[in-house]
């Protein structure tokens, strides 16, 4: 065999290797899909939307409900019984996890954005920023419960019981890293000359980053707030020991306050079979959410691009 | 000859960037006259872009770089640790080699400057900012589409904008950094003819690549080499009649 031949050989046992485990790679990733939207869709029905927790049904209560539903005759009994029956839906989960979401938004995006800029402006190069930006990158790949039970620590137990505002803590530290890489990477992407130009106006320091540099970076450092947030959306770890969880609506944040994704692992890991398809229909919503976050994201990232193109293509003409 | 009254004045100037061992600039002695063009020609890493912009204090925005000696302006000697900074940005405008257009309309880009000196009354900004334009030599151009982003508009035009901006505030001295550099013959010979226009009311210093660019608009040219200021003079006499043997090498292109 000459050397081509030999060459070719490899190069086509090493493409079909690579390709074997990409389709592997692929199967799972659609199989997880696949799943998720059978039975999530299967559970999925409005009264979810509108039902909060209620204790799960009997055998013959199940019965009657999936016959009723099914649109079967119903006897004067079962009807009576039907009437009784108090169906379990979602509403204070995807209440409470909107709830700690936004607060944890309202709480760790400022922060974030702030150290970012301090980071990148004013920071620079110095040995200071860059232990902040080592620190975030670690930060960032801590693992979730470590940050869960650390909240416990600083706010659970202080202040005597598990919280609304603890989940916000817990969430609101998870994005604090996310959100200052992705403002200091952005900052970083304005060009000194258009910084130098306000300076060369007259502007103060301060006025050049909010009024130049912010408006050069603002696509950016939005994405970077979106997909934050659809990290923190499928967190359970640090709400388990924070937040915790309630099958009530509570909108009151000093008090437990339940999230799809604790709900989510409560109702799947219980042996009631009503339960167990409110946990799937919880998964679908939170895919669904997190999903559409991303989506916004990069549209709105690759928007960004569009744009840079075109003023490009325009400079050179 | 008409009467030259000295705008400001470069003594015994030194400077050195943050971390380097050397001075970039070695002791340079340069008048600048007022309501004229003054080029500074050189080789690249000559020091003339590094002397135009110690001459608003822009690298100040950077740490650490070290000026010693003097640049007396308006009475006072602006490297001096007090100088308000913000103030004398007003004064002394600068323009940049590429065009620094703000990431916003036409109107908010002229308006910036304005609004940072507390003009906020709406009519006062649009009859200076129409003055503004039309002394930019852009009026024409963009009148009709005064919201659009300043993103939309040409390189030249970009470039105009950005001395539109410069002249809303109405400096003294205006600092242009190779404004022509990455502009097209047609947009550079605007900016030219924007430039020789506008020294009736300010003064200029440019800091130019191009030899027949710094004899067709300049009144006083500097030949810098290496940090140090080899030759100052009237445009005329330095393009056709030298007095250093390095100024005339450099001028008939035999190194740069």
């Amino acid at each position: 065999m000459s050397a081509t031949d030999r060459r070719k050989v490899i190069n086509k046992i090493v493409l079909a290797t690579s390709t074997l485990f990409a389709v592997i790679g692929i199967f799972f990733l659609f199989w997880i899909l696949f799943v998720l939207l059978k039975n999530g869709f299967e559970a999925l029905n409005l009264s979810i939307f509108f039902n909060d927790g209620a204790p799960p049904l009997s055998v013959e209560e199940l019965e009657i409900l999936n016959k009723s539903r099914e649109g079967l005759e119903l006897s004067e009994f079962e009807q009576e019984e039907l009437s009784w029956i108090e169906i379990s839906g979602l509403r204070h989960a995807i209440i409470g996890q909107l709830m700690l979401a936004f607060g944890a938004t309202l709480v760790g995006v400022p922060i974030g954005i702030l150290a970012g800029t301090y980071v990148r402006e004013y920071g620079a190069d110095s040995k200071f920023a860059n232990l902040i930006r080592d620190l975030s990158d670690v930060m960032m790949s801590a693992p979730s419960i470590v940050i869960g039970t650390f909240v416990y620590a600083i706010v659970v137990s202080p202040t005597g019981g598990f919280s609304g505002y603890a989940g916000i803590v817990a969430l609101a530290i998870m994005m604090l890293p996310i959100i200052l890489r992705t403002t200091d990477d952005m900052l970083g992407l304005v060009s000194n000359t258009l910084r130098e130009a306000a300076i060369a106006l007259g502007a103060p320091k301060y006025k050049m980053i909010m009024q130049v540099v912010y408006r050069g970076a603002k696509v950016g450092i939005l994405t970077g707030i979106l997909l934050a947030v659809a990290r923190i959306a499928g967190e359970t770890a640090p709400l388990l020991f924070t937040s915790f969880n309630t099958n009530f609506f509570e909108t009151n944040l000093t008090e437990p306050i339940a999230s799809l994704t604790v709900t989510m692992f409560n109702y799947a890991t219980s042996p009631y079979e009503d339960w167990q398809q409110l946990g799937w229909a919880a998964a679908l919503i939170l895919a669904g959410f997190v999903l559409g976050l991303n989506i916004v994201g990069r549209v709105l990232l690759s928007m960004k691009h569009i744009s840079t193109k075109k003023i490009f293509k325009k400079r050179k003409r | 000859m008409e009467k030259e009254i000295i705008d400001l004045e470069v003594k015994d100037f030194s400077f050195r960037y943050a971390g380097a061992s050397a001075d970039s600039l070695k002791k340079i002695n340069l008048p600048i006259i007022k309501n004229k063009v003054t080029a500074l020609i050189g080789p690249s890493g000559c020091g003339k872009t590094t002397l135009l912009r110690s001459l608003n204090r822009i690298h100040d925005l950077y740490p650490g770089n070290e000026y010693r000696g003097e640049v007396n302006f308006e009475g006072r000697n602006i490297l001096s640790a007090d100088e308000d900074l913000i103030h004398l940005r007003t004064r002394i405008g600068m323009i940049f080699q590429k065009p620094t257009a703000f990431p916003m309309s036409i109107y908010e880009n002229i308006a910036y400057g304005l609004k940072l000196q507390g003009i906020k009354d709406k009519t006062v900004l649009s009859g200076r900012i129409e003055k503004a334009l039309k002394g930019g030599a852009l009026w024409g151009e963009v009148k009709e589409r005064l919201n659009d982003e300043a993103d939309a508009l040409s390189g030249g035009q970009q470039q105009r904008l950005c001395i539109s901006r410069a002249i809303a505030v109405e400096p003294e001295i205006i600092l242009f950094d190779e404004p022509t550099s990455a502009l097209d013959p047609i947009s550079t010979e605007a900016i030219e003819k924007l430039i020789m226009e506008l020294k009736d009311e300010v003064t200029i210093v440019i800091v130019t690549h191009n030899m027949q660019q710094a004899q067709r608009i300049s009144d006083y040219t500097a030949f810098m080499y290496l940090g140090d200021l080899i030759e100052y003079g009237e445009t005329d006499k330095i393009f056709n009649n030298p007095d250093e043997e390095l100024t005339k090498q450099y001028i008939s292109g035999q190194f740069g």
